[in-house]
């Protein structure tokens, strides 16, 4: 079966962000930039089921500036077959990769849609959910254990409690939640072949799709801080604190 | 206009996280609804009925709903959700499960895990980990939006008396089905209620050690987490888990022990009132954001520390 894995380009998750003086955004110029830690735990899992003789094919999706061509080529160093690159230039809202995906789930028919659970900029956790609404297909979020066995997936998800599994209908939308797998690294010979591997650009207009969005960033802001500590010496100092300064316990 | 409040619950009890929605409900001003789809959940539309400020409880009740699947339940909420202003649900495993469906559904943008109301269509939501706040406005005709419980101060449990309205509609996708689940068994309060939270991390060494920190816990009615490392670890299950990818707390008092303090872990318990951190590295991050740092062993500080409170 051929299995779609969508990866984010996205601001390393090690780099700790600055916010923009006028307030309208975060400063990204001259940051280190990464594939989205959640999107390498979904392309490692699509590659294992190849492994596994279950995919035949793995088509790899990113939806963003024409750089994020980096993190297709790594997805493709790491066992993708093929890229699509959907350039936008600006900042795109979940629905409207959602229904970006939807398009591309439409063109290239994949039984299989594995996707990060959020993104680590936006944080939103919204493109796996919406993109299984618009299709139709039944939706895994948050797996930590994927089994397709015939035309089903079962999805063991991580909830609040513990553990759930579900079993979905194929074709289906996972989201992947960290502990599902430990990504591989790419090696030096499968980057250069990666170089070799065949990547499409497409626009949104040439798939019909309209970006508009409901939602507008009014400003972006740096948290409140809190204040300096103190250290304490002892134990007892610290329990005393608590207690008479805090009042917490 | 009215909002829509998705009750969460497991068909027997209300979720307290409800509460902190109806809160942000409140803020946002108008009446206020609260649906409770599941099977057999009479108990908990009673309960949602009496949550203070709740006009009216819509209780659908349906085997398609038992587990909250969202390819049956989000149907349920969108079609039900077109004639209000604002569609809530707290930002817990259900209900960002399933509000991102009905969004798309509605053809709307959702808004995730507001911490604050500016207005009926302005709201405040942390990105990048909790390291920028972002001020979002929407022009939707329908607002979906879910709620960070720990933004928001829960309402009274009681002293309201709402109408419950039971809800036909039922849409079964057929697309999903509920196999099984196992859920971890706690006798200490809620991690995302508790007033007190002891945290482990790396510095714990095993699961055995953890031993230490639920002897302080139970002395202090606390609640016990824990850091990525010491679930990727093996120490604890991953419910126990603070952080970006996993809780996010905001008791009165968090206690870290033996964790550096990573920026995802920050994520989810920096807006803690007060935080103490027990560290022997003296340069750990923790010991930037902690009210009370001690660089001590933990071995010997945490069993005196219980000795002591």
């Amino acid at each position: 079966m051929k299995v779609l894995v969508a990866v984010k380009r996205v601001v390393d998750y090690n780099v700790k962000v600055r916010v923009k003086a006028d307030n309208s955004g975060v400063d990204l110029a001259n940051v280190k930039m990464s594939m989205n830690p959640f999107c390498e735990i979904a392309v490692e899992e699509a590659v294992r089921l190849k492994e596994k003789g279950v995919a035949t094919e793995i088509v790899v999706v990113s939806i963003g500036p024409t750089t994020a061509q980096e993190q297709l080529r790594t997805a493709l160093a790491l066992g993708a077959d093929r890229a699509i690159l959907v350039e936008s230039a600006e900042d795109l809202t979940s629905l409207a990769v959602a229904k970006l995906l939807k398009a591309v789930v439409d063109k290239e028919q994949p039984q299989l849609v594995i996707l990060g659970k959020q993104a680590i900029d936006s944080d939103n956790n919204q493109t796996g959910q919406m993109l299984a609404a618009l299709t139709g297909y039944g939706q895994g979020t948050f797996a930590s254990k994927v089994e397709v066995s015939g035309d089903t997936v079962a999805v063991t998800r991580e909830i609040d409690g513990g553990a759930q599994t579900v079993s979905l209908k194929l074709p289906a939308i996972v989201t992947t939640d960290l502990r599902l797998n430990e990504p591989r690294y790419a090696s030096l010979p499968n980057i250069m072949k990666a170089k070799k591997k065949p990547l499409e650009s497409l626009t949104p207009e040439a798939l019909g799709v309209s970006t508009a969005s409901t939602n507008k960033t009014v400003k972006v802001e740096a948290p409140a801080a809190r204040s300096a500590g103190i250290k304490v010496k002892s134990v007892a100092e610290l329990v005393e604190k608590l207690k008479n300064e805090a009042k917490v316990i | 206009m009215a909002i829509l409040v998705i009750a969460e619950h497991d068909n027997k009890a209300l979720a307290p996280a409800t509460l902190n929605t109806v809160a942000a409900a409140a803020k946002i001003g108008g009446d206020i609804h609260v649906l409770v789809a599941g099977q057999g959940a009479g108990p908990v539309a009673e309960a949602a009925a009496k949550i203070a400020g709740v006009s009216k409880v819509l209780n659908a009740d349906n085997a398609a709903y038992a587990h909250q699947l969202p390819e049956n339940v989000a149907p349920l909420v969108a079609e039900l959700g077109k004639g209000y202003s604002h569609i809530l649900a707290a930002a817990t495993s259900n209900g960002k499960n399933i509000l991102p469906r009905v969004a798309a559904q509605l053809d709307v943008d959702q808004i995730s895990e507001i911490i604050s109301v500016e207005n009926a269509d302005t709201f405040k939501r942390p990105i990048y980990a909790g390291n920028a706040i972002a001020t979002v406005q929407s022009n939707a005709s329908v607002k979906v939006i879910t709620v960070r419980a720990t933004g928001f101060d829960p309402v009274a449990a009681e002293g309201g008396s709402a109408t419950v309205e039971a809800v036909a509609a039922a849409h079964d996708a057929g697309t999903s089905s509920f196999v099984g689940e196992e859920l971890a068994k706690s006798d200490r309060p809620e991690l995302t209620a508790a007033k007190i939270v002891v945290s482990g991390g790396r510095g714990m060494q095993n699961g055995d050690n953890f031993k230490h920190l639920y002897a302080l816990a139970d002395k202090l009615g606390a609640a016990v987490g824990a850091s990525r490392a010491a679930v990727d670890a093996g120490f604890v299950p991953n419910d126990m888990q603070v952080g970006q990818t996993g809780k996010i707390v905001a008791p009165q008092l968090y206690i870290a022990v033996g964790i550096s303090g990573a920026i995802q872990h920050l994520a989810g318990m920096k807006d803690s009132k007060v935080i103490v951190a027990i560290n022997k590295d003296e340069e750990a991050p923790i010991f930037q954001v902690a009210d009370y740092g001690l660089v001590a062993d933990l071995f010997e500080a945490v069993p005196e520390l219980e000795k002591l409170v």
